[in-house]
């Protein structure tokens, strides 16, 4: 590997880019690209460029065959993220499962009796507003966001936050009837239905769950599920 | 999956390179059946075979380093073919009854 490769492949890593390092396993030949922008395809058949896209999107690093011969795509994804919108019973299960299957999480409450050290050992804890504290985390492909507080106040701005951006999942906790208002609400602030139809509600797969704990690894199943299925 | 395991690899060879040392990358780019590790897992070795990470359980890491030495020195990227087969099941093979392929290169 060249070392002007490899410095711009740890200085993306560094900065949380999604890259994909495409090598000629016949030629040597390498280069890195993104899932914006033509950079570092030039020379490259288009077809390189389009299996390293999906190639990120799925997460899975793979060979694939090109007329100058097979090119490795290893893909370089940032961590997985996670923001959970209220410090509650639910999120002291959901944030250590989470971080154990991957993911960087956020716990956000302004309420601060909450949203404690103690209640939360080891998790990054945001006492922002939720519409602040999503501005600020920019969630992304590689983001999931639930909402588990029931208060439309808290819960609603972080809603509208995930439905305009890339956020692969957002569960919101609820019943249907909670869900059915959460989604009136968001429609009159100008949300069309199929932008609604990303907001999984109630949260997590239907597995008879009742406890905290088991609702968080419904919704960690779904996230998941999201995750691992949408590219496939 | 690449995110967990890579960032230490690569920022050792990377450190390592600093220092002045030859350093090759070992990249599982193919496996089939149960292979230990996913395509795409990293080992970073120096030229007096010190390594960082890993492309099987550790069956085949001795194999893999003494090779990246070879590669080190003469700066010719390396395709190994590592499987079960009768003569090396007890030497290189692997456990699991897998097969992987192992690219190495040099960092230069």
């Amino acid at each position: 590997m060249q070392s002007t490769t490899f410095e711009q492949l740890q200085a993306d890593r560094t900065a949380k880019v999604p890259v994909v390092l495409a090598k000629n396993l016949r030629t040597g030949a390498e280069t890195l690209l993104y899932l914006q922008g033509k950079k570092g395809a030039r020379g490259w058949p288009h077809q390189v460029a389009e299996a390293a896209r999906a190639a990120l999107l799925a997460d899975r690093s793979t060979t694939i065959e090109t007329a100058e011969g097979p090119v490795f795509l290893n893909v370089f994804n940032p961590p997985l993220r996670m923001i959970v919108i209220g410090a509650v019973h639910i999120s002291q299960s959901l944030a250590p499962m989470a971080a154990l299957a991957g993911y960087d999480v956020s716990v956000v409450d302004p309420r601060r009796a909450f949203a404690t050290g103690e209640r939360f050992p080891g998790v990054h804890l945001s006492h922002a507003w939720p519409d602040e504290a999503m501005a600020a985390f920019a969630p992304d492909l590689r983001t999931a966001v639930v909402t588990l507080t029931h208060d439309p106040k808290l819960d609603d701005p972080a809603l509208a936050a995930a439905l305009r951006s890339d956020a692969f999942y957002i569960g919101a906790l609820g019943s249907i009837r909670t869900h059915a208002r959460r989604l009136d609400r968001l429609r009159t602030a100008g949300f069309p239905e199929h932008e609604l139809s990303r907001i999984q509600g109630p949260a997590g797969l239907d597995i008879g769950a009742r406890s905290p704990a088991e609702i968080a690894v419904s919704i960690l199943a779904q996230a998941t599920e999201r995750l691992r299925k949408r590219a496939a | 999956m690449t995110s967990a395991q890579n960032p230490d690899v690569l920022q050792q060879a990377g450190q390592w390179r600093r220092e002045g040392r030859g350093v090759a990358i070992a990249t599982v780019v193919t496996t089939w059946g149960s292979a230990p590790r996913p395509v795409g897992s990293q080992l970073a070795i120096t030229e007096d075979g010190a390594f960082v990470g890993s492309v099987s359980g550790g069956c085949i890491e001795g194999a893999v380093v003494q090779e990246a030495v070879d590669t080190i020195h003469d700066g010719k990227p390396r395709m190994l073919d590592f499987g079960v087969t009768d003569d090396q099941a007890w030497e290189v093979g692997l456990a699991c009854g897998g097969k992987i392929q192992v690219y190495v290169e040099r960092l230069d």
